[in-house]
């Protein structure tokens, strides 16, 4: 029973950090219908421009927190500006592929960099945020994550709900010809999205480097963890993201506990095929209606 | 033989057979079979061992694109997963030459036969999904083939790998890259045929009506699932067919190549070949082997140097690098592809000086 609640615990945790790398990649495609595949690589970036800003010039970490959250607002905004506006109209291939092209080149650059080593931030979370329930014991960087996890998805969430600009992209991702002809600058919209897209990637990146040391292999290969995720919460929906973040770590965490640890990577994928075969838009996603 | 016409100046076809023509011209025809004689002909003979080598992987890979490109851009079905299908080909070949105990010219074909089951199993979802869930769940089968081989050990040993026997093909030990050069070519130049006549048939415009507008295709009585699985069916058995092959000339395989990575470059020959051509798809062949033996060549030469050697090794990994430039640069420049290039170049050709 008690290893039953351990691997509860650690699937939940891993859930919600799927949840949450899933979050920047729903955004992304709920308003611009992009298919990121480079998600993995922008948290990658996140994570090691947080490790170039403690571990490198030593700024304290709330500082360096905060300039890696506009750094990557910024680059999510050039991404979008430089390589994606083009494409806009554009047929899903090439949609698809340019940002299979963008996260190669993306990983290239990282590990012309940093190399392919594992890396680690200099401890900075006090012990005493450690949870003892019982004989289960949570580490500090657990807690933390599912802080910071629920923090942001409170804010995300009011974003949207209130938020001018939220409500922009929530208009833009149900209609976009309806919300240009009301006067959204969809344009706008799709910078946007990228941007915070790119902001949400890269904490999610520093959560993830804070609990098992950053290596661009590692969190790349996130960011393709997050299609079966989304798939289970649906393409377009936030809170879905979250739920099938949390339902594919638990199953991630319970197959490697209870029937075999090399299974672990696979059963997310056999999963999502069986979802797409019976609910071919995922649990909470919108069936499209289309006419010929 | 008929009389050699030139370009006209305008369309001037007045019946479907000429717009179905695979030569508009005599003189197409004429310089693809004098390629084709050069290229069987002098090509082998004045190449050193290691350019027929990267000669041998682009026949293989301009193979394995062909059957993606039928599946893209005709079909416009998007498939991750033909390095999977690859791998399974390569798997096929080497259990039914060993275990099986087939002879070289059963087991290629016979693989391609088995890929080509493979993939209508992990095609079945195209009934249901279309554009990015499909996309999906082709990323999903990538995934599941790579777990079976490298965990269904009785089958496949496991990560120990496969040892093949010599390939023989008519008594003749198929032993050397020049021999191989002939296999591989002679494939290719089949399956090239084979392709582009297949998109002059009702199945072809099947495929083009589906990637078009599927429910219109399906309004036009088209039975798509029936297609889509066929086109699904037809690219894995070129996979197959090219992973087979690819076995046979490694002599060994094991489970690392058939990964993500794999399929990716796959869908980069096709898109910087041009998708929906079938000399695309060998453009594309040779554009990414070439890259990425190019970029081979330059790193080991800066390894070379004392003064470079640290900067060479970082230069690996500018590698991944320069092959999603090339595929970034190429769909926000000319995202027809090479063949359009190539058909530039020609028309430039053929309008000068008097091009409009």
């Amino acid at each position: 029973m008690e290893f039953f609640f351990q691997l509860l615990i650690n699937g939940l945790s891993i859930g919600l950090l799927y949840g949450l790398s899933a979050l920047g990649f729903v955004m992304i495609f709920k308003s611009s219908s992009v298919l990121n595949f480079a998600h993995g690589q922008l948290l990658a970036i996140g994570a090691f421009f947080f490790l170039v800003l403690v571990s490198w010039l030593e700024l304290p970490i709330f500082v360096a927190f905060l300039i890696t959250l506009a750094g990557s607002f910024v680059l999510g905004f050039a991404v979008e500006r430089i390589f994606l506006r083009p494409l806009i109209g554009e047929s899903l291939i090439f949609v698809i592929m340019l940002t299979v092209g963008l996260a190669s080149m993306f990983k290239g650059l990282l590990l012309f960099f940093f190399g392919g080593n594992l890396q680690t931030y200099p401890e900075f979370l006090p012990q005493s945020m450690a949870i003892q329930l019982g004989s289960i014991y949570i580490p500090p960087v657990y807690v933390a994550s599912s802080l910071m996890g629920g923090i942001f998805l409170l804010l995300f969430g009011l974003f949207f709900k209130y938020s001018p600009q939220g409500i922009f992209m929530r208009s833009v991702a149900d209609n976009q010809t309806a919300a240009m002809s009301l006067g959204v600058h969809v344009k706008k919209v799709f910078a946007l999205s990228w941007a915070i897209a790119a902001l949400v990637a890269s904490m999610s990146g520093i959560v993830l480097g804070i609990i098992n040391g950053i290596n661009v292999h590692e969190i790349s290969s996130i960011g393709l963890k997050v299609f079966p995720v989304v798939i289970l919460g649906g393409l377009d929906s936030i809170g879905g993201a979250i739920i099938g973040g949390i339902i594919i770590g638990l199953l991630e965490t319970f197959t490697s506990g209870y029937i075999s640890p090399s299974l672990r990577d696979v059963i997310p994928y056999i999963v999502l095929v069986v979802i797409l075969l019976i609910k071919p838009y995922g649990l909470f996603g919108l069936a499209e209606i289309e006419r010929v | 033989m008929k009389r050699l016409t030139f370009h006209p100046c305008g369309n001037y076809k007045e019946h479907y057979g000429q717009e179905l023509a695979i030569f508009e011209t005599d003189f197409g025809r004429m310089w693809a079979i004098i390629g084709i004689a050069l290229l069987f002909g002098a090509v082998p003979f004045i190449s050193s061992p290691y350019f027929l080598y990267v000669l041998n992987m682009t026949g293989i890979a301009a193979i394995a694109a062909l059957g993606l490109n039928i599946l893209i851009g005709f079909t416009g079905q998007i498939s991750l997963g033909h390095g999977a299908f690859f791998g399974v080909g390569a798997y096929a070949g080497a259990i039914l030459a060993t275990t099986v105990g087939l002879p070289f010219w059963a087991a290629v074909p016979a693989a391609g036969i088995v890929t080509a089951l493979v993939g209508m199993v992990f095609g079945i979802p195209s009934g249901r999904l279309k554009g990015l869930y499909l996309t999906i769940a082709t990323l999903a089968g990538q995934f599941i083939i790579e777990y079976i081989l490298v965990h269904w050990d009785s089958l496949t040993k496991g990560t120990m790998g496969i040892m093949l026997p010599a390939a023989s093909l008519f008594g003749f030990e198929v032993n050397t890259d020049l021999r191989f050069f002939y296999v591989i070519f002679v494939s290719l130049t089949c399956v090239t045929l084979v392709a582009s006549n297949l998109m002059r048939t009702r199945y072809g415009r099947a495929f083009i009506a589906i990637r078009d507008n599927d429910r219109a295709a399906e309004g036009m009585g088209i039975p798509i699932f029936f297609y889509k699985l066929l086109s699904f069916g037809i690219s894995s058995f070129y996979a197959g067919f090219a992973g087979a092959l690819w076995a046979y000339y490694m002599r060994a395989i094991s489970t690392e190549p058939f990964t993500l990575g794999l399929s990716v470059e796959y869908i980069a020959m096709v898109i910087i070949g041009g998708l929906g051509s079938i000399p695309g798809s060998i453009f594309g062949a040779v554009f990414i082997t070439g890259l990425n033996e190019s970029l081979r060549f330059v790193t080991d030469a800066m390894m070379n140097f004392p003064a470079l050697s640290g900067f060479g090794l970082n230069m690996a990994s500018l590698r991944e690098f320069a092959f999603g430039l090339a595929i970034v640069l190429f769909i926000l420049i000319e995202p027809k592809g090479l063949a359009e290039v190539w058909r530039i170049i020609r028309s430039t050709f053929r309008l000068w000086p008097f091009s409009y």
